[in-house]
This record gives structure tokens, sequence and C-alpha cells, in this order.
């Protein structure tokens, strides 16, 4: 089983490990790039002096929160003197000249960064193989063909093939419609998506606006704890962030559930799902049931219009999020005869496939008179998908899912776009209420391959949510496996 | 031909806002700096970067939302307006779109003799480009972000608008009101105030014709042209038998024509939608009252006070509140003196605002030299000098040359009101003029003026005219 960071931590102030050796450690798995997580790994040079701070801040005896802690960083954050290129040809030699919000308060509390995380390209993708820099291979193997390469999950598939494999101790991701949630559960790990408005956007090269919303991706659900405490804070800067008081996650975190806890289980998202699904489902609600937890049934009204909503909205927004990719300022550049050769070369060539195809769509739901049909109609659905959300909340105090409909599948399988889409029908639904949600593994596949379940919990409702998490995680012992 | 025709007219009218910083982020709002200056990482439109709304012109749009008589919305939205082009970073301008700040307003304007109400649909908020600049290399373009995300505020008029003075009077009330609530310089130059003109003709009576719009002028010179020009244009083409295409035109300031830009065909389609990246602007009535006094008094306000309360002239009084700076030098001037406002005014508008016309300064530069100016305008009310001698020593006052009393005294140019020495003088010019007495004593009243020139002349203009003209006619009638 793999350290946790108040492990580490304990290692680190009790001078079993100095910080240098245990940033070693990590950089050497990183830079043997078996299973290509790291779109780059940084140089060992650009660290001593964070690694000295650090070490001196343990020697001093006042570690900052995550002091030396090595994280990866999803390729999506823009770092700044690093490159960050949203894994996309046209930004592949961006920059930038400014460190995004999330990554600054992870750097403001002492930790590490190992690198950028490969992910889908403009995080558009659920298997992270729409990346400029090659597919992610996911570290688990299929018990019964253990020579096929399988797919980490996606967007966030680097970060999650990063942490499962020990390159990282834990990974920010971002999470639209599932990129955090689903490559977690594809690789056996945590990983949380909290309620949009929590963690600031500034910085985080956009897909869709109103989705987005950055999230840890960590070995367990103290870590994710910890990263959350780091990030989870108001930013002037993104008119969107919400300025509420933020609890410190970590204290009471192990502690049982204050109040009587009634938990939802959609009966309809549970219709022809496999086998391998519903033992998660069963497991959870037995490990659950101990602590005099109750499960009810309760259903949705609105699931099956989810999914086709999110793929109006996320790419109407991200048509325009990607206008700005025209090779004039920074960026890849293509040159042509004429400026709107020179848009249509840097464009058509700067971008992959999957990318044109959302702007595409999203450029044509905006369109003049396909506009009421489409993105306001979309708007409307979202509106009755999160009052479904309350409604339901209103009854219980959390939803269990599972996190995707299937294990993790091999590369190059799914070639059909609307399959894809579907591996996200079960985080899609969260993301456009807002809800925050959290997949942690529990159990394994007839082929050995991790499985995760979601909890969902009410609007800035993380701290319950994480309790919850942790209490399930101990009594599902997957990390003990 | 023409005089069967009229043009039917709307104005979308941009004025940049006045603030310290942009739209929707902190850099700052400023004409004139070295190229691409004034620019950061959102108005570069880099990765990642988001906006944050410049509440300070919300409060500028509501200042005029109750100049321009709007109804002022609680509701607005930021929407993204999309298109590609290099001086536009983001690749969207962020404007209003269904829901803008304000709607339904109107304006009061002189169209001949009498008063015209010109009804505006809306005015909204959004960001300006930058600029590409095309001749300064044969084979690049370059391009100045400094403009990019300046906040301007879009007033749209409905077609009420029927000649070219209409739209003058009407773009220069607009002008004028801005000014005057403080929230555009009105400099049309730099491109602080630019109208789109949407024309088109009909016959006398009948229903609208197709518009086409002239984008961009910025002076009331080339709006005047462009709308001749236009006007004349499409007369032709259906005289000819043809059919008005919408287009949208530009006006070549060199030819004085208007030419086709793109058709309505190849015209954009904006994809707008709500600005993901922005909340909707909710505001409180609290929040729209308390601009209200930030208002202040407007023109009309102005003119009735000025008339009403000062008894100035309505053709002075209207020079004096064309723009809230003479406004201000005119009130400052009444609060530090007694010397009646009128007189004021008539001072001001006179050879005041000629000296500062002939030197080419701001009206403002004044605002220091008002206690000096009323000191001079005093003498001369209190007939210590002649008017004469007021406009000789005005210019010394206007350019510090010293204070009125002092200059008045070191070049001897008190007017003599001393009647003693007056009698004197006068009775030495009569001397030797028998004749001319004889003509006056006749009869012949313009002998009069001779003897007073004559009078002023012997005192170098100092004597005072009114006790010459008593004291000759004593005199003249023994």
């Amino acid at each position: 089983m793999k350290n946790s960071i108040s492990q580490i931590k304990k290692a680190l102030i009790e001078k079993k490990i100095s910080v240098s050796e245990l940033y070693d450690e990590y950089l050497v798995k990183a830079k043997s790039g078996n299973n290509n997580s790291f779109n780059l790994v940084i140089d060992r040079e650009n660290n001593i002096s964070s690694i000295k701070d650090s070490q001196n801040r343990y020697d001093n005896g006042n570690p900052l929160p995550l002091d030396g802690i090595p994280l990866g960083i999803k390729d999506l954050f823009c770092t700044k003197g690093i490159r960050t290129t949203a894994s996309s040809k046209i930004l592949s030699n961006f920059i930038p000249n400014y460190e995004s919000f999330v990554t600054q308060q992870l750097l403001n509390d002492g930790s590490i960064f190992i690198g950028k995380n490969n992910c889908d390209e403009f995080a558009m993708g659920s298997s992270n193989e729409t990346s400029y820099f090659g597919p992610v291979i996911n570290p688990w193997k299929n018990k019964n063909s253990q020579k096929d390469n399988l797919v980490p999950g996606g967007s966030s598939g680097g970060s999650a093939a990063a942490v499962a494999e020990g390159s990282c101790v834990a990974s920010i991701g971002t999470d639209t419609g599932g990129s955090i949630r689903q490559p977690a559960s594809l690789c056996g790990i945590v990983g949380l998506k909290p309620t949009f408005g929590s963690c600031s956007r500034w910085g985080i090269v956009a897909f869709a606006s109103s989705l987005d919303q950055a999230g840890p991706l960590t070995n367990c659900v103290e870590d994710a704890a910890y990263i959350l405490n780091s990030v989870n804070k108001h930013d002037f800067n993104d008119s969107t962030s919400s300025n509420h008081q933020r609890e410190d996650y970590l204290i009471d975190m192990n502690n049982s559930l204050e109040k009587k806890v009634k938990i939802g289980i959609p009966s309809d998202y549970l219709e022809d799902v496999s086998d391998d699904i519903l033992n998660q489902i069963d497991n959870t609600k037995k490990a659950l049931s101990k602590h005099g937890i109750e499960f009810v049934d309760v259903e949705f009204k609105t699931t099956e219009y989810a999914l086709s909503t999110y793929y109006i909205l996320a790419p109407a927004e991200a048509s325009s999020n990607l206008a700005r990719y025209d090779g004039v300022r920074y960026g890849v550049r293509e040159d042509g005869e004429s400026l709107d050769d020179i848009y249509l070369n840097s464009r058509t060539k700067g971008f992959g496939d999957e990318v044109t195809r959302r702007i595409l769509i999203g450029a044509y739901v905006l369109s003049a008179g396909y506009y009421d049909a489409y993105y306001r109609q979309a708007q409307k659905v979202r509106r009755l998908i999160k009052n479904d959300f309350q409604r339901i909340l209103n009854e219980v105090d959390f939803i269990l899912t599972p996190t995707t409909p299937n294990e993790a599948f091999k590369i190059g399988d799914k070639l059909d776009p609307i399959s894809m889409y579907k591996n996200d029908i079960y985080t899609v639904p969260t993301s456009l209420a807002g809800l925050p949600g959290i997949s942690i593994p529990s159990g394994l596949s007839k082929n050995g391959l991790p499985l995760g379940v979601q909890f969902i919990g009410n609007y800035f409702e993380e701290k319950t949510l994480l309790q919850l998490a942790a209490l399930a995680e101990k009594e599902l012992s997957f990390n003990e496996q | 031909m023409s005089n069967n025709w009229e043009m039917v007219i709307g104005l979308e009218v941009h004025a940049q806002l006045k603030t310290s910083s942009k739209l929707f982020s902190s850099s700052p709002n400023q004409f004139g700096s070295e190229p691409n200056e004034n620019v950061n990482f959102i108005d570069s439109g880099m990765p990642g970067m988001l906006p944050v709304m410049n509440f300070g012109c919300i409060e500028m749009a509501i200042k005029t939302g109750y100049a321009l008589n709007f109804k002022i919305n609680k509701h607005s939205v930021f929407e993204r307006k999309n298109y590609f082009y290099p001086d536009l970073p983001q690749g969207y301008q962020i404007s209003q779109f269904e829901f803008p700040i304000l709607s339904e307003g109107y304006i009061n304007i002189e169209s001949g003799d009498n008063q015209k109400k010109i009804r505006i649909e809306r005015a909204h908020l959004e960001q300006d480009a930058g600029k590409s600049i095309h001749d300064i290399d044969p084979k690049y373009s370059f391009i100045d972000l400094n403009r990019v995300g300046t906040p301007l505020l879009e007033i749209v008029s409905y077609p009420d608008l029927s000649s070219a003075d209409e739209v003058i009077n009407y773009m220069s009330s607009l002008r004028q009101l801005l000014m005057y609530i403080d929230v555009c310089d009105g400099n049309m130059q730099e491109g602080s105030l630019r109208a789109d003109v949407n024309l088109s003709v009909r016959k006398k009576g009948q229903e609208l014709g197709t518009r086409c719009e002239i984008k961009n002028l910025n002076s009331f010179k080339f709006i005047k042209q462009a709308i001749e020009y236009e006007f004349q244009r499409q007369i032709n083409i259906i005289d000819g038998g043809g059919e008005i295409e919408q287009n949208t035109m530009l006006f070549d300031t060199s030819t004085g024509e208007t030419r086709a830009m793109r058709s309505k065909e190849f015209s954009h389609d904006y994809r707008y939608f709500p600005d993901p990246d922005l909340l909707p602007v909710n505001l409180t009535q609290e929040q729209i009252d308390k601009i209200k006094p930030l208002v202040g008094e407007l023109p009309q306000d102005k003119l009735n006070k000025y008339i009403d309360n000062y008894s100035l002239d309505k053709d002075i009084a209207k020079i004096i509140i064309a723009e809230k700076q003479n406004a201000n030098l005119f009130e400052k001037m009444i609060s530090e003196s007694t010397v009646k406002p009128k007189f004021i005014a008539a001072w001001l508008v006179g050879d005041i605002f000629a000296f500062i016309k002939e030197n080419n300064l701001e009206v403002n530069s004044l605002n220091e030299k008002t206690k000096d100016i009323t000191d001079l305008l005093r003498l001369i009310s209190d007939d210590v000098i002649s008017n004469k001698v007021g406009k000789e020593i005005l210019p010394k006052v206007l350019n510090s040359e010293g204070k009125p009393s002092e200059l008045v005294k070191e070049l001897g140019l008190e007017q003599v009101s001393d009647s003693g020495e007056l009698e004197k003088i006068i009775d030495e010019v009569l001397v030797g003029e028998e004749e001319n007495i004889l003509k006056f004593q006749g009869g012949s009243d313009r002998v009069l003026g001779y003897f007073v020139g004559k009078c002023l002349k012997a005192t170098k203009g100092k004597g005072n005219p009114k006790l010459i003209n008593k004291i000759l006619l004593e005199r003249l009638k023994k």
C-alpha cells in the first residue's frame, strides 16, 4: 500500500527520509515514463531551491501543510515558466508567465511539482487517447489478458495513472463531466470533484466554464482532504468563485458522521448494468449498513437527458473558449496566404479530431436558427436536472452511484464517439447540477480491474462527503486488497 | 428629384466610458499610450484568464440611464459575441445582448424651430476591440491591443431621425449630456464617441426601405457627408430601377463616398450566448437610487436656471451651457463675486471665449483666474475703467501679467471721473470749435459724437464717457 500524505509528513518530521530523497524517489518513477503519464517532468535543477526551503522548514520544526510533498499537475493548469500544453499541438510551445490560482496555493503550502500530467486534449475525452502526446497507459492490467494496454480513463488520465503508478503522491486534475472521478475509478484511486465555485478557475485552460472544476486525485480520502484544504479558497479574480466560509476538511475526518445518515441509490442508474458494477453498489451498501446508515431507493426523472444536455452545453462553451487559439499571439502558427488561411491552417492542424468535433458541434448549437432548439433548450433541461437533484437531496443526505458503467477498456477499443461519451453517464448529471462528487475504489472486477463508487453530496457539503467517503474507504479496505 | 424622397435614420453611438480601468481587467483605460502598453494577460486573451467586472462601468451606465430617461434594468446579462479578428484576442467580444442594462429612453432635440423627441431603444455595456494598423508596412499588419477591453456604452436609437441636421443635433445633444454627467470625455477625434448610421430612403408616406449601415464615423463633418452621399446613392439606385442591398458600408474620408464592406449574405453569425465566466448583473433598487444624486444638473436645468434666475438671453445661456466646463466657469465666477451674472455672461461669451479660441486654450485653464477676471469686471461695471480699457487689460489678466487693479494703476488707465478735471479738458477741446457748436445748437446731433470722440482722445481714452457726455451737453447748450 502506498504512503499517505500524513505518513510521509511523519517520516519527514522524524527524519526517516529527507525532502530530497523523497523527491528523487518519485522523480525516478516519473522519468521512467512507462505509462506516458507526464507531458513534461520538471528538471531537478528547477526544484532544488524549493527542496532546500522545504527541508529547512522541517529542520526548524515549522513545516507547511503540504511541505515537500511531490505532486503531479494536470497539464491544463498554467504554471509559470513551465510549458503548459493542454495536451494540444496548438499549445505545444506555450510557456505561461503566470501561475494558476490553484497551483499557486499548492506551492504556497510547500508542495513540490514533479511535472505536468498528460490528459485528453483540452480535457476533451474519457480515455486520455485524444492527447497530442499520445495515450496514457493504465498501470493496471486485465488479469485475463495481461498483454493488453488499457486506458486510464480521462480526461485526467495522466494524473490518475501517475498517482496509481506512484510517480507522484497526488495530482491536481480538473473535472468537467467526470474527468477526475472516471479516471480515478478506472485506476483504483480516489477522485474528488468539489462543488462548482469551490476552486478558482483562474489560470486553468478553459474547456467549459460553467462546468470546469479543479480537484484532487489521491491514494486515499484523507489525502484528498489535504489537497482540498489547500486549493479550496475564494478568488476575487474568478467571478464564479464562491466566497462562503471554508472548513478544515481534515478535522474530524475520521470521526463518524454526527447525525443519522440516509443515502439514496438511484434505481434508474442501475438498469442494464453488469454484475461487476452491481457488486460495487452492494458491497458499499453492506459495508456502510453496519454503521446504521440507511439506504433508500430514489429515482431521477431527468437521467436520460443528461448526456445530450452536456454534449450541447459543454461544446457550446468550448467552441467559444477555444477561439483564442488562433496562432496569432502565442502557440503554434501555421502560415497561410491570407488571414483566413492562417486561422484555418493553424486551427485545422493545431487541434485534434475530438476537439474539432466539439468546436463544430458547439458552433452549430449556438448558430442563428438553432440556438433556441439546442442551446436554450439545453439550459432549460439543465435547470430541471438541478431541480431533480434538489428534490432527491431533500429526501436523502447523499446519493450513491457507480462511477463508471464499465472497467478500464483497451486502448483503441472505443472508436465511436457516442459509446465513449456514455462512459460519463454517472458523472455528467452531477457536473450539470454543480454538485460535489467523490469516487472511491470499491473493489475489483472479474478481470481484476479496479472499479469505484461515487458519493454525491449537497452544495459545499464537502466536509461530510469526505467523512462518509473515509468511512466507506475504511470498511471497503480496497487498499489492503 | 430628391424632393419626393425622405431619409429614415437610426443611430448606434458608441461612447467610451471615462473609467480609470477597463471593463473586465485592471489595465489602465487611457488614450495615447505606447502601443500595447496598457495590456495585461486578460486583455491579450491568454489561456485561463477570466474577466472580472468593473462596477464603475455599471455606475456610469446607471447615470446615463437617468440622464437619457431610460428604464434602468435590475437584471442584465453579459454575453459573448463570437468572431475572429487579430485585434480581438479572446475570439469574442463581451457585450450585452438579450438583457441590456438600459432600455426605452429618449432625448429631446431641436429640429428647426421645434423640439423633437428621439426615442432610444436601448443602451448596453460592451468591450471595445484593439486596433489593426495596415499602413505601416507593405507586408505586415500591426496590432495594438491598448484599446482591447475598454468600456463602451452602445446607445441605439429608434429610426426617428430624418435629416443630417437632426442626426448632428442628436449626436451633439448626446455628447453634451454624456460629458455633463462625466461618463465620457466626448473626444470624437480620439474615438471616444463614434457613430454607426443606419439609413434607408422612401418616398414620402411610403413604407420603410432597405437600410444600409455606415460604420464608425467619428466626426460631425463625416457624419453629415456620409449621410448626404448615402442618401443620394440610394435614391440613384432606386431611380435607376435597382434595389437596395442590405449592406454594411464604410465611409471613405478622402473621397467623401460610402462603399460596401460586406453584404448581409456574408454577415457574421455572432453566436451570442451568456458568458459563463460572468454572473448576471443583478442590481438592487438601493444601488440604483444611490447613483441618482451623482447625475447633477443637466444642460436643460441649467438653461432654465440661467434664463429665469440670472436673466440671461437664451442665445447667450445656450452658448454657456453648451459645454459643462463653460457652465462651471460661469457659475464659479458668479459664486465668487457680486458682479451681475448677466454682465459676466456677456464678457464670457464675448472677449473671454474669443481669447481662449485665439490662444487655443482649454476653458478649464481659466478656473484658477476667475477671481482676477471678476475683479476686472467689477472695475468695469463700477465705471472705474471704461469698457474699452477693460478690453485692453483683459488679455493681460488672462495671461497672468498682474492683478487688474495694479495693471490699471501701472498703466495709468483709471477712468477720469473727476468732473473738475474733465471740465477743464472739455473747455480746451471746445476752443476754436465755434462753427461746430453753432451746428449743434442748430439741431445737428451728429456733432455731439464728434465732440465726445475728441474728448476721449484728449483723455487718452480714460475719460468716463457718460460724464463727458453730460458735461458736453451742459456746455453746448450755453
